[in-house]
């Protein structure tokens, strides 16, 4: 393979599933950020990252080329020339959702910043052992 | 009558919107609200099981009269109907129990707490009603949320346990929700039944493999399956007293019913990628079920030892799945329902041992002399124990020995090793606090309450005795509840 065959494979693969790979990319990225980061509050925020690539992935199913926005407009019944609605009112119902776990977490960890003077997971933990 | 499946779940969650302003108005007003409202569902779910066991169909209700698969369709069957009546009277009896933790707490505390304990019982019955994928999402968040704020009212380390749970729950649910966009990707529906038909001839392709390794992944971590179970010992602690019964009994069962259902009902075990997905939910289950009653043994707070036996209890119900024969779904939906009991009377006993005596004597050493003081809370223990281990005629031995059965069927001997190496141990640390109870020297603790003649109020008193009834009353009946229920609910595709 020389290398416009390559590139040609390769603007392919982006054309067709680039922005999937690319979702992924952010939702593990955001898995690792609440695995590896010791500080609760960057935990919270990879969590974000994470939620935001799920409404991503969705809004990504919904996408056509050439689609136009789901209003009954004249005499326009062809399903393809839609953009299919239903994903994005899903992912309202997730923002909300998601809107709603983070302030919870924002309040829990005012609780915890009051109770033990720290959001650094070591530091934490030393001081809940004593 | 038509309506009686939407009041399930609608009527704790209206109830959680009111209590906060009957509590403004009266101290009290909120939480009759929300004890009338668990009654109300728990009255719908039983008419609704004699109803559907009756006529054996299966009920529909179509939201707003949207027919599926554009609507949003709830679907009572025999199983679901079992368990929602089992979720209902729980936390209805635990709502009940609560009281006393809160009878001297302002109107914002106790209607803030009311509030929360509805949203999560009807975040619960919602999740195991739907017929809907996406709103088993929403049902599963509410139930989440609020199981958070539920847990982060209890005293010490309660708020970090909860700030983990909290990551690890949107975790799963991120988890569920992808699993729910790859099956829409090749279906285009959210409806189950009709998911289960359009997935038919797509069995194979990797948008299954997905979905269902997503779905373990999420349930697992909902469940506390084996080695996703980190937040569990933590939570159950130090959740707060009165609301420690459900989180325990409770919010693990409704997810357990969901996997049942994607993975026999909804992809069924045709497809090959399922019948993988259970091997490896067994083998999790059964390491479970010995990490859990070993980690069980080495604890001293009485309440830590109850959260690690849930572990290897979820593991039962996770072995009974994955063997997916007919004996074992029996295995796994009665043990749905008898832990639920025995996990919640468990807790209400460690609740009402702090509400007596405060915080110390949580540890099993200062458990001495306990029958002597709490004669009626003792006995029910000890019934609960005896499930627990699985001596018959209570409804622990019954669950234990449908599995037995099903891995005999099947020839799974390493499974039976396991039951009765964990009935071994169970027995090992249920005795411990036995002995400790009844031969110890007597502990010195002082009431913390003034002497009345029951040993705990009567609102505290009658559900942990009502609880212990119900563990014998459901083992000695149990073949009417296998025959009868169970059965006619099973998925038609079962694992050979």
């Amino acid at each position: 393979m020389n290398n416009t065959e390559i590139i040609a494979v390769l603007n392919e693969f982006l054309a067709e599933k680039g922005i999937y790979a690319l979702v992924l990319i952010l939702f593990f990225l955001g898995l690792f950020g609440m695995i590896m980061c010791k500080n609760y509050m960057k935990k919270l925020m990879a969590m974000n990252i994470m939620q935001v690539s799920v409404i991503f992935f969705f809004l990504c199913l919904a996408q056509k080329e050439g689609g136009m926005i789901p209003v009954l407009a004249g005499s326009v019944t062809d399903s393809g020339a839609y953009i299919n609605p239903l994903p994005h009112a899903l992912m309202l119902t997730a923002i909300v959702v998601s809107l709603g776990t983070t302030g919870v977490a924002l309040a829990l960890l005012i609780r915890i910043k009051n109770q033990y003077g720290t959001v650094e997971e070591d530091e934490l933990l030393r001081r809940m052992e004593e | 009558m038509r309506h009686l499946p939407v009041l399930i779940p609608i009527l704790p969650l209206l109830s959680a919107l009111l209590c906060l302003i009957f509590s403004r108005i009266e101290r009290r007003l909120g939480k009759y609200a929300v004890l009338a409202a668990l009654a109300a569902s728990f009255f719908s779910s039983v008419l609704l099981l004699v109803k559907v066991t009756q006529s054996g169909e299966n009920i529909h209700y179509y939201m707003g009269g949207w027919m599926p698969p554009l609507g949003i369709e709830f679907v009572v069957d025999p199983i679901n109907a079992v368990i929602l009546a089992v979720i209902s009277v729980v936390a209805f009896f635990v709502c009940m129990y609560s009281q006393a933790f809160l009878k001297e707490s302002e109107w914002l505390e106790q209607g803030g707490f009311y509030a929360l304990f509805a949203l999560l019982s009807a975040g619960l019955l919602g999740m195991t009603i739907t017929g809907d994928m996406f709103n088993l999402y929403v049902f599963l968040e509410i139930a989440s949320i609020s199981g958070y704020g539920l847990i982060a009212l209890g005293r010490g380390k309660s708020v970090v346990a909860s700030f983990r749970y909290l990551l690890l729950g949107t975790i799963a649910a991120s988890f569920y929700l992808l699993s729910v966009a790859y099956l829409y990707a090749i279906t285009g529906t959210l409806n189950m039944a009709d998911m289960s038909r359009l997935l038919m001839h797509q069995l194979d392709t990797p948008n299954v493999l997905l979905a269902v390794s997503m779905l373990i992944v999420a349930f697992g971590l909902k469940m506390a399956l084996f080695p996703l179970h980190g937040w569990q010992p933590d939570a159950y602690t130090y959740a707060h007293p009165a609301a420690a019964p459900i989180v325990a009994g409770l919010m693990s069962k409704a997810p357990a019913l969901a996997l049942l259902r994607y993975l026999f009902s909804i992809i069924t075990v045709e497809s090959i990628y399922v019948e993988i997905g259970l091997k490896a939910i067994g083998f999790l289950g059964a390491c479970g079920i010995i990490l859990g009653s070993v980690m069980a043994n080495a604890q001293k707070d009485f309440r830590r030892m109850l959260a690690y036996s849930s572990v290897a209890q979820i593991g039962y119900i996770a072995v009974g799945l994955s063997l997916g024969s007919v004996y074992g779904l029996i295995a796994a939906v009665y043990h749905m329902v008898i832990h639920a009991f025995m996990k919640s009377l468990l807790f209400m006993v460690s609740g009402a041992l702090q509400y007596r005596y405060g915080e110390v004597s949580i540890s099993i050493d200062m458990l001495g002399g306990l029958n002597k003081h709490m004669p009626l809370t003792t006995a029910s223990f000890v019934v609960a124990a005896l499930s627990m281990i699985g001596i018959p005629p209570t409804g622990g031995f019954f669950s234990k020995w449908y599995l037995l059965l099903a891995s005999l069927e099947k020839g799974q001997f390493l499974f039976i090793a396991v039951i009765v190496a964990s009935s071994l141990l169970n027995a090992v640390y249920f005795f411990r606090v036995i002995e400790n109870i009844f031969i110890s020297k007597d502990a010195e603790l002082t009431s913390l309450q003034k002497e009345e003649r029951l040993e705990i109020p009567f609102s505290m008193l009658m559900p942990i005795v009502l609880f212990g009834i119900a563990i014998l009353a459901v083992g000695l009946f149990n073949s009417y509840f296998v025959e009868e229920i169970i059965r006619l609910g099973l998925p038609e595709v079962l694992a050979v």
